[in-house]
C-alpha cells in the first residue's frame, strides 16, 4: 500500500544518509566484535556463536551483514541466569534488570548497565528547551516496578537538572483486570494512579515536564478539568508520551482538545515516542496539524535501527511509503539484537535532515497478532 | 462509497482514523466510518447536560409530533446520511450488505423501528401508566388524585453500545428522545446504518441536533460511554449481561432463551401450534433474543421436533435480495464455525438427537462469510446441556420435561409463550420470575406488544419516582 505522499529524498539528505549508513556500518562491525570476542562478549552470544554457520568476527562487514544472523527471539529473554547476557567486558559494573510482560508466567528480562541513561541523554537533545526547561521538575506518569521506563525518565529529569516525581502503577495488575473483565476495578485503579499524579501536580512541586502514556495523559487531563483546572493551568509545558495506540487521530485530540491547541497557542508541547525494553527510544518527527498529525519515528541510530520489512520476507525492506512489519536492531556494547520482529507494523519513511536514515510511520499492532494484544493503561 | 463521520452533540467531526464497513460476501468496502477514541467521548459527556437542555426547550407533546415525523422520514424519506443522500433502498441494500441479513428482513426491522416511533405517544402512555409527560420535564406535578408526584431524571442522556449486526434492537432507545433525554450512541461496526439514519431523521424532523452524539470506534468508546454516562444500555453475550448484573446504571441486553411451553392439557393437539413454533424459531433468521430456542412439553416432543425439522430443515441459502430468503450470513466466518463446533459438542451428549440431519450440510463456508442452516434437536430431559442453549441462527431444542417440573427448570426466559388453559399453571407461570415477558395463549415469541415494557421499563431506568413535598409559606 502506498502512502498518499511518499517522501522524495533530496540530494543533501541523500548525502547525509550515505554518511549515516557508513557510520552505522562501522558501528555494527565494532559492536559485533565486542559481543563475539572471547574477552568482551557475553556468555549468551559466545555460546550462540558456536551454532552459527559463519564467523561474525570476520564475516560481518556491514549493517546489511546482520541478516546472516537468525532473527532474535525474545523468548530467549525468559528466565535466568540473567548474568549470561552481561558482556565480559562489563563484568565488574553494576547491572540493572528490566522486565517486560510477566502478567502470567516468566517475564522477559533485559540486563542494562548504562544504556537507558545514554538513550535518554540522546533523546534529551531533541527536546525543545522552551517547553522542557533545564532545571524543571518532572512527573513520571507510567509504570513503576522493574521497568526501564521508570528509571530512564528519572535519569532524563536528573540529566536535565530536574527532579522526577513518580507514581505507583503495576501494569501487570492492569492487564489481569482487563483479562478478567473487571472493568470497574480497572477504572478505579486508573483513578488511583491519576489521583497520585494530580496530588503531585497540585502540591507546589513546580513540575513542568511529564512522561505519560496516551491513556494516562487523557485521564490526567480529564481529572484536572473535573477539578476546574487543566494541563496547561497546572504549569505543564512539555510532555513526552509513548505507546502503540498513538494514532494521528489521538494526537489531534490531544493537541486540539486536551492541551488546548498547538504549542504556540496552548504553551504545551507534546512529542510522541516509540520504544521498548529491547531497543530504547525512537523519536518522532515534529507533529503538526498541517501534516495531518502524522507520526513518524526514527530510531537512535547507530545505537539502534529500525527497518520496515515485507510481511513474507523479513530480510527485504519495503519501498518508501509501503507497509511492512517493524524490525528492530540494538547495537550497543551492552546488548546486541541482530534483527527482532516487533509486534507492530507501519509504513517506511524516508530519511530527512534531522534523522538521515529510515523511519517508520503509522505504527499499529501487527495485523496477524493484533487480536491477541492487550493494551492496558500502559 | 459513503463516508460516515462521528457526530458530537450535533456537530459532525472529521476524524483522521477510518474503518471500512465491508460487504459480507465479497469483502468489498461499502462505507468508510470515521472513528474516535474514548477521550473524546469522556470530554463530550461532560457537556451532556446541554443535550437535555436543548430537548427541554420543546414540549413533550411537540417532541412526540416530531418523532412521528421522524418515523415517516426514517421509513420513507431520502435523508442526508454521512456525505450522501440515502434513499430507503440505499439503506436496505447497505444494511443487508454489511450485516448479511436478507433485504426483506432489513425492511421488516425498519418498519418495526418506524412503528415504535410513530406510536410513541401510546407507548409512553403505557410505560408511564398515563402520566402527563410534562411531569417528567418539570420533575414533579399533579397526577389528578390530589397528590404531588415526582419523577427525577437520573441522567441528561442515555448512552448505548449498539450491537454489530442486529438491526431490530433499536426500538429500545428510541423512547428516550420524547422523554427529553439525549443520546450518546456507539454504532455497531457492521450496522452503523440504523443509528445514523434514525438520528438524521430526528434532526430533519426538527429535534435539536445538540441532543445527539454518534461515536463509532473501538472497545474503549463503549467503555467510555458505560463509565461516563449515568444510564446506559449495552447489547452483547450472556457474559456481557453477567458482567453488568446488579449495576443500576446499566441495562444489559443479551441472549433471550425465549421458549414455548406446552401444558399437558393442550400437548396432544400440538400440531395446531406448528406454525406458531416455526415462526418463533425461524423469523429474522433466528437471530433475535425473542426467537424461540426451546420448546418444552411432557410428551410428543420427538414428533413435534420432527415436524418442525420437516418445515425448517430444508431452508437453504438464498441471495439477500430474494424476498423468500430466510437465512442471514455470519459476517465473521469464525463465529459460524465456532458455533457449529459448540452444537457438535451438544449433540455428543447421550439423550440428544439431531432431527434435521436428513436435510443436508449445516455449516456452509464461503470466502468472506459463512451460514448455518436451521437445526432442530431433541433432548430427552432438561438435564441435557442443549436444553439451555441459544445460538445466532434458527436453532431450537425440543425438550421433554414433565409439566410439574417445567417452570422450575426452564432458566432465564425473555419471552415465554405458555400454551395452556390450566389456570393453576398459568397462575404459577405468572409468578415465575425466570420469565420476563409472559404470553398466555398462542402468541409467537417474536411478536411483541410494544405497549408493554421490554426487559425493564425504560421510564423507570431513566427516572426515579421520589417524594416531592411543597408547603405554602
Amino acid at each position: 500500500m502506498m502512502s498518499s505522499d511518499p517522501t522524495v529524498i533530496d540530494q543533501a539528505v541523500a548525502k547525509q544518509a550515505a554518511d549515516a549508513l557508513e557510520q552505522l556500518n562501522e558501528h555494527t562491525i565494532r559492536t559485533v566484535h565486542w559481543h563475539f570476542s572471547d574477552e568482551t562478549g557475553s556468555p549468551f552470544w559466545l555460546e550462540k556463536k558456536r551454532e552459527l554457520n559463519f564467523d561474525p568476527l570476520t564475516e560481518v562487514k556491514s549493517f546489511a551483514d546482520l541478516k546472516k544472523f537468525p532473527l532474535f527471539e525474545d523468548e530467549w529473554l525468559r528466565g535466568g541466569p540473567i548474568r549470561r547476557w552481561v558482556p565480559k567486558g562489563h563484568a565488574e559494573k553494576p547491572v540493572y534488570v528490566f522486565e517486560t510482560g510477566g502478567t502470567t508466567g516468566i517475564p522477559k528480562s533485559r540486563m542494562v548497565i548504562e544504556d537507558h541513561w545514554k538513550d535518554y541523554e540522546l533523546f534529551s537533545e531533541t527536546l525543545p528547551e522552551k517547553y522542557f526547561p533545564i532545571g524543571s521538575n518532572w512527573l513520571m506518569l507510567g509504570p513503576s516496578g522493574p521497568r526501564r521506563l521508570r528509571l530512564a525518565v528519572e535519569h532524563l529529569a536528573q540529566h536535565r537538572k530536574g527532579i522526577c516525581f513518580c507514581i505507583d502503577l503495576d501494569p501487570r495488575w492492569v492487564v489481569k483486570l482487563i483479562k478478567k473483565g473487571w472493568m470497574e476495578h480497572l477504572e478505579e485503579y486508573k483513578k488511583h494512579c491519576i489521583d497520585q499524579a494530580v496530588t503531585v501536580l497540585t502540591s507546589g512541586h513546580d513540575v513542568k515536564c511529564v512522561f505519560a502514556t496516551p491513556k494516562l495523559l487523557e485521564s490526567l487531563g480529564e481529572a484536572l478539568e473535573e477539578k476546574g483546572t487543566s494541563i496547561p493551568e497546572v504549569g505543564i509545558t512539555g510532555i513526552f508520551s509513548g505507546g502503540t495506540e498513538f494514532t494521528p487521530q489521538w494526537t489531534r485530540f490531544c493537541v486540539e482538545e486536551l492541551l488546548g491547541g498547538s504549542p504556540e497557542e496552548s504553551g504545551v508541547y507534546m512529542t510522541p515516542t516509540y520504544g521498548n525494553t529491547l531497543m530504547g527510544l525512537a523519536c518522532s518527527k515534529p507533529i503538526s496539524a498541517a501534516d495531518g498529525y502524522k507520526i513518524s519515528y526514527y530510531a537512535p541510530q547507530p545505537r539502534a535501527a529500525t527497518e520496515v520489512v515485507q510481511f513474507d520476507d523479513y530480510n527485504q525492506v519495503v519501498g518508501y511509503g509501503e507497509t511492512g512489519r517493524v524490525k528492530l536492531y540494538t547495537l550497543t556494547d551492552e546488548f546486541f539484537v541482530p534483527g527482532f520482529m516487533e509486534r507492530d507494523e507501519g509504513e517506511r519513511e524516508a530519511p530527512f535532515n534531522l534523522y538521515p536514515w529510515d523511519g517508520v510511520s503509522g505504527v499499529r499492532p501487527f495485523h496477524e497478532l493484533a487480536s491477541s494484544t492487550t493494551v492496558g493503561v500502559y | 462509497m459513503i463516508t460516515l463521520n462521528p457526530l458530537r452533540w450535533g456537530k459532525p467531526y472529521e476524524s483522521l482514523d477510518f474503518k471500512n464497513v465491508v460487504h459480507f460476501d465479497t469483502g468489498d468496502p461499502i462505507a468508510k466510518v470515521g472513528t474516535v477514541g474514548g477521550g473524546i467521548v469522556g470530554r463530550d459527556i461532560r457537556k451532556a447536560g446541554k443535550a437535555r437542555e436543548a430537548l427541554l426547550q420543546i414540549t413533550p407533546s411537540e417532541l412526540i409530533e416530531r418523532c412521528k415525523k421522524a418515523a415517516e422520514l426514517f421509513e420513507k424519506g431520502d435523508l442526508k446520511v454521512g456525505d450522501s443522500v440515502q434513499t430507503v433502498n440505499d439503506f436496505v441494500h447497505q444494511q443487508s450488505a454489511s450485516t448479511g441479513l436478507p433485504e426483506h428482513m432489513c425492511r421488516s426491522n425498519m418498519s418495526k423501528n418506524s412503528f415504535v416511533l410513530s406510536n410513541i405517544d401510546q407507548i409512553l402512555n403505557c410505560l408511564t401508566r398515563g402520566l402527563d409527560l410534562s411531569i417528567f420535564a418539570r420533575g414533579y406535578g399533579e397526577e389528578g388524585r390530589g397528590v404531588t408526584v415526582s419523577y427525577q431524571a437520573q441522567t441528561p442522556i442515555l448512552g448505548a453500545v449498539l450491537p454489530n449486526n442486529s438491526p431490530g434492537v433499536h426500538t429500545l432507545w428510541l423512547p428516550a428522545v420524547p422523554l427529553q433525554i439525549g443520546l450518546a450512541l456507539k454504532p455497531g461496526s457492521q450496522e452503523p446504518w440504523t443509528p445514523y439514519r434514525m438520528i438524521s431523521a430526528f434532526i430533519e424532523a426538527g429535534i435539536p441536533a445538540e441532543a445527539f452524539s454518534l461515536y463509532p470506534g473501538d472497545h474503549d468508546v463503549g467503555g467510555a460511554i458505560m463509565a461516563k454516562t449515568s444510564r446506559s444500555m449495552i447489547f452483547g453475550s450472556a457474559q456481557t449481561v453477567a458482567q453488568h448484573s446488579g449495576n443500576p446504571k446499566v441495562q444489559a441486553h443479551g441472549p433471550g432463551f425465549s421458549k414455548i411451553l406446552l401444558g399437558d392439557d393442550v400437548v396432544d393437539d400440538w400440531e395446531k401450534y406448528l406454525d406458531l413454533m416455526v415462526e418463533s424459531v425461524l423469523s429474522n433468521s433466528g437471530r433475535s433474543c425473542i426467537n424461540c430456542s426451546g420448546i418444552w412439553a411432557s410428551r410428543h416432543t420427538r414428533e413435534m421436533g420432527e415436524a418442525i425439522a420437516k418445515r425448517i430443515g430444508p431452508v437453504d441459502i438464498r441471495p439477500p435480495s430474494d424476498p423468500t430468503a430466510e437465512l442471514a450470513a455470519f459476517t465473521v466466518p469464525a463465529m459460524a464455525t465456532g458455533t457449529y463446533a459448540m452444537v457438535q459438542q451438544d449433540l455428543s451428549e447421550a439423550g440428544v438427537t439431531e432431527l434435521t440431519s436428513d436435510y443436508g450440510d449445516k455449516l456452509i463456508e464461503r470466502e468472506h462469510c459463512a451460514y448455518l442452516r436451521p437445526m432442530v434437536v431433541h433432548a430427552n430431559s432438561p438435564d441435557r446441556a442443549v436444553a439451555s442453549k441459544e445460538y445466532m441462527f434458527p436453532f431450537v431444542s425440543v425438550v421433554e420435561c414433565p409439566q410439574a417440573e417445567m417452570l422450575s427448570r426452564i432458566g432465564p426466559t425473555l419471552v415465554g409463550t405458555l400454551l395452556s388453559r390450566d389456570s393453576k399453571w398459568i397462575h404459577t407461570a405468572g409468578n415465575c420470575t425466570e420469565i420476563d415477558r409472559l404470553n398466555v395463549g398462542p402468541i409467537p415469541t417474536n411478536r411483541l406488544n410494544w405497549l408493554q415494557p421490554h426487559e425493564g421499563n425504560l421510564v423507570e431506568f431513566l427516572f426515579r419516582n421520589r417524594a416531592y413535598q411543597i408547603a405554602e409559606f
